[in-house]
């Protein structure tokens, strides 16, 4: 098909539904240049430069455009792209709610942009903002002690294995060599127990979608370092078994590993740390509501009890103790501290600081009863918006998502067609357990009608032909976009297109 | 809604047995929106205000108004990951022209969209040789004075591998090639320089260095950003296999170390790269198009076989990167690197000429920073500076670090006369 014949299908879509038409701008027969496309201008680096021909380069190629072109190219990439605040965006186990505008002044503050060496006495804002942010995360998770470094949710997996390697090598078990990670776990768990070392055992489902209790027994041994869960689970359902479980890891001597990737579902309803488990991490991208920009940067705090706070990576941040002495009503301070068996650093700094500082604004701003609230209102969405939709949901009762199965359908084609009804769609075919998986997160966020659109855009889909699928989206900027040539013939950057 | 579903109470659709329930408080006060700006600012303003002559590794370079306006542009902060391409064109094509950014800037085939910061593309880095090198070898080379944040972070990278870590010695600032040559051996897998070093200064035998790594098969891994890779000699040239570092020196303002990790490598480990990649395809109506790709290097396609962990990655800040370097454009990067340069030699200059102080410490070709050496104890002078409002590294007894990157023109004068006074 011409661009030209794509152009006319916009029009062909029933009118019955809300649409979504994005913005495409075609120049050339080809969508947005690249920059590249606009300018190219070469500077040649030895002329002007202070520094001894040997230490140079010789010359750098880049575009040179004025600040109007920039900015116009630059907008109109904008809006080439659907975020949360062009529509719906129930992702599962993504938790893509709103993302609060006034955390985004909040991280403009001048105040806050400090540099990491400077001296603590002179950065005490900054040393109290993450210090109240450590509290709030550890009552929230039920932890005795939290770190902030971990830059995202995979690197505060890291920081928990290990964490957990160095307590165990600290009591001398240096024979603990596996990691238990469930089938429907994240691919996160899987590649973060294989990046510390670990041999990492898999652990099946039972008929219902929750721990196989038989086959934890069975895969449970003195070389057991860790389990790792997602509680819910990525089907949306509770580990009724948890405190079994917890039992169970802990009489073996394992530690007990929570993926906080589900913790929206539960806030201030159950903590991780009265369940049992010994380490978790936070993502505060999804709970706490800060921007995922396109990919990150998230942050991804670590909670532990007590036992294993004297591992965590340094520094930490505790309040400095008073002299004898000191007035009355003086200004609390802080200072940075080592703990005693650290494991050292898994980030150059402190990780996101202003992430952390959005995180800490969406705290304060909601407080106990909003952070009780969101997860009331993401379990009742989750709730309804399956009530309304045609497609199966086989593994039940879920909470704040839910895994449809698309059935006949492919659930990867459900979702391009889903696009042209102007809603983002669910993640699909994950996790498997779940034949053409349909993993629906709405978040708290979403009213009703808004839940309403969303089904409407589900059961027009699941009343399409397979052709009508396959063809989709017609709507987006791009139509249906060739994923084998693309890695098949990898083209990564513009210097690549030119050698066509 | 409660009908639809079929229950009563919101409270029923919680699936949690009574013995894990939380029916306490978190004690956490909420408040509007209003009082929580004000709670913050107030907060963050006990932080004191002070002119930072503080670099190593994290840079305050001035932001173009231009970034700030167009990277929080909803579509752009509010948007996911983009496993939805059709949907994402914009987000994929700013990716791919930062890719292209470091391309150019290194020499080198590859570019990934980013990791987390230095230190975790250094320990990338480190697993990347891991995986690539046929050999038995297992050890990775670094500077003795390798930043503490990138020492350790590395270290944690390599736990769960057989590779262990060492130093090599310095010379005058730079490296001691020497000293170098005489650690490298059959069992080294990685050699890691950084240009310019955590000191400031230039290297002056990466050729050299790059020789000596391929001699003896090791992966020759630079450190170095965006700025510096500008004018100085380009990766590629030099023999480089991977270039590591921190880009967010160009998009991000000082903010207590957040950065965004460069990663770039030869077409030869295409296949063993960390993180994600934008690659140019096709759409169903033969427009040029672009789309995550290779994914199956990746965590929720390879699991435990994947080439590292990460996920969530630091795009947004790549976007920042990519704008700051297309709003300077070639020309104006060429100018602030070559300014870093002037700036550094001026200042020092001017310092050395104060009684009591040496600088720069090293004979070298120094980029934004260097070190000073003062009589008296560098602690007190550094403490003296800041009650007189300026920042400034203690890298020793009697040694400071002074950056001029944060520093407008107009305040250089303030900081010298600072110096003059405390040093007296």
């Amino acid at each position: 098909m011409t661009g030209e014949d794509a152009d006319k299908h916009r029009g062909d879509a029933s009118n019955k539904q809300v649409h979504y038409d994005q913005a495409r701008y075609v120049d050339n027969g080809q969508y947005e240049p690249l920059l590249s496309e606009k300018d190219r201008t070469t500077v040649d680096v030895g002329d002007d430069s202070p520094l001894p021909d040997d230490l140079t380069r010789d010359s750098i190629e880049l575009p040179e455009l004025s600040e109007p072109e920039l900015v116009r190219h630059y907008t109109r990439l904008s809006q080439m792209i659907y975020g949360i605040d062009s529509g719906p965006y129930p992702l599962g186990s993504c938790t893509m709610k709103y993302n609060p505008k006034f955390t985004e002044d909040v991280a403009a503050l001048p105040a806050g942009a400090v540099h990491p060496d400077r001296s603590e006495r002179s950065i005490q804002g900054t040393l109290a903002v993450l210090y109240r942010l450590q509290d709030y995360l550890g009552r929230i998770g039920g932890m005795d002690a939290v770190t902030l470094q971990p830059p995202a949710g995979a690197a505060g997996e890291f920081v928990g294995i290990r964490v957990a390697a160095a307590y165990h090598e600290h009591n001398g078990e240096h024979h603990r060599d596996e990691v238990i990670v469930p089938e429907s776990a994240h691919g996160t768990n899987f590649a973060t127990a294989a990046l510390g070392g670990y041999d990492v055992v898999s652990l099946p489902s039972d008929d219902e979608g929750r721990v196989d209790l038989d086959a934890l027994e069975a895969a449970l041994s003195e070389n057991t370092a860790a389990l790792m869960l997602t509680n819910p689970n990525t089907l949306g359902l509770f580990e009724r078994d948890i405190a079994e479980i917890a039992e169970m890891v802990h009489d073996v001597g394992g530690l007990l590993y929570y993926d906080g990737a589900n913790l929206n579902a539960l806030l201030g309803r159950a903590r991780p740390g009265d369940m049992g488990f010994d380490v978790m991490h936070y993502n505060v991208h999804k709970t706490f509501a800060t921007p995922h920009g396109g990919g990150g940067p998230g942050a991804g705090p670590v909670g532990v009890v007590d036992e294993l706070a004297p591992f965590l990576p340094a520094p930490r941040v505790r309040e400095s103790q008073r002299a004898d002495g000191d007035q009355k009503g003086r200004e609390q301070t802080y200072e940075l501290f080592d703990p005693d068996h650290t494991i050292g650093k898994v980030h150059g700094y402190q990780g996101n600081w202003l992430v952390l500082l959005k995180t800490f604004a969406y705290i304060a701003r909601l407080g106990d009863d909003g952070l009780t609230d969101a997860s009331a209102k993401a379990v009742l969405n989750a709730n309804y918006l399956a009530s309304q939709i045609e497609y199966e949901v086989p593994y039940e009762p879920f909470h704040h998502e839910f895994v449809a199965s698309a059935g006949d359908q492919d659930a990867a084609d459900v979702a391009k067609r889903m696009l042209d009804y102007g809603v983002h769609p669910p993640t699909t075919k994950w996790p498997e357990i779940v034949p053409e998986a349909l993993m629906t997160e709405p978040t708290e966020v979403e009213s009703k009608s808004t839940l309403d659109r969303l089904a409407a855009a589900f059961n027009a889909v699941a009343g399409e032909e397979d052709e009508t699928l396959a063809d989709a989206p017609t709507r987006t900027t791009a139509r249906r976009i060739d994923q084998t040539s693309a890695a098949r013939n990898p083209r990564l950057s513009w210097h690549a297109l030119d050698e066509e | 809604m409660l009908d639809s579903i079929g229950v009563d109470a919101v409270a029923d659709l919680f699936d949690i047995p009574a013995d894990v329930r939380f029916d306490d408080e978190f004690g956490i006060e909420a408040r509007t929106e209003r009082e929580t700006r004000r709670l913050v600012r107030s907060i963050l303003g006990r932080n004191d205000e002070l002119t930072e002559l503080l670099g190593r590794g994290h840079y305050g370079y001035y932001i173009p108004s231009i970034v700030d306006h167009l990277a929080d542009r909803s579509e752009f902060l509010t948007s996911y990951t983009q496993y939805q391409p059709e949907v994402s064109q914009g987000f994929l094509q700013a990716l791919f022209e930062y890719q292209s950014l470091l391309v150019e800037l290194t020499g080198l085939e590859i570019a990934n969209c980013s990791m987390y910061d230095a230190a975790t593309a250094l320990g990338e880095a480190a697993t990347l040789a891991d995986r690539v090198r046929d050999t038995s070898g297992h050890r990775v080379l670094v500077p003795d004075l390798l930043l503490e944040g990138r020492r350790s972070t590395l270290e944690n990278y390599v736990a769960g591998t057989e590779l262990v870590v060492d130093a090599y010695p310095a010379d005058d600032g730079i490296v001691d090639f020497d000293a170098l040559e005489t650690a490298v051996d059959d069992d080294v897998v990685m050699i890691y320089v950084e240009n310019p070093t955590v000191r400031g200064t230039i290297e002056e035998r990466l050729g050299a260095i790059g020789d000596l790594a391929a001699d003896t098969d090791a992966l020759f891994v630079l450190g170095s950003d965006p700025i510096a890779l500008s004018v100085l000699q380009r990766p590629a040239d030099v023999g480089a296999d991977v270039v590591v570092g921190d880009a967010s020196v160009l998009g991000l303002p000082t903010s207590y170390g957040m950065g965004l990790g460069l990663f770039a490598c030869r077409e030869d480990y295409l296949r063993q790269v960390p993180g994600r990649l934008v690659g140019a395809s096709d759409d169903a109506t033969e427009r040029r198009a672009y789309t995550l790709t290779l994914q199956t290097r990746e965590q929720h396609i390879r699991r435990e076989r994947a080439t590292s962990n990460i996920c969530t990655n630091q795009a947004w800040v790549a976007l920042r990167t990519a704008m700051h370097a297309a709003s300077l454009g070639p020309s104006g990067m060429v100018d602030l690197a070559n300014r870093g340069v002037r700036r550094a030699a001026d200042l020092a200059d001017r310092l050395d000429d104060l009684v009591g102080v040496k600088a720069p410490v090293h004979d070298r070709h120094h980029l934004r920073e260097f070190v000073v050496r003062v009589d008296q104890p560098a602690e007190a002078i550094a403490a003296d500076l800041e009650t007189k409002g300026f920042a400034v590294h203690v890298v020793g007894d009697h040694l400071l670090q002074v950056c001029v990157a944060g520093v407008t023109d107009d305040r250089i004068d303030a900081v010298v006369d600072a110096f003059r006074e405390v040093v007296r």
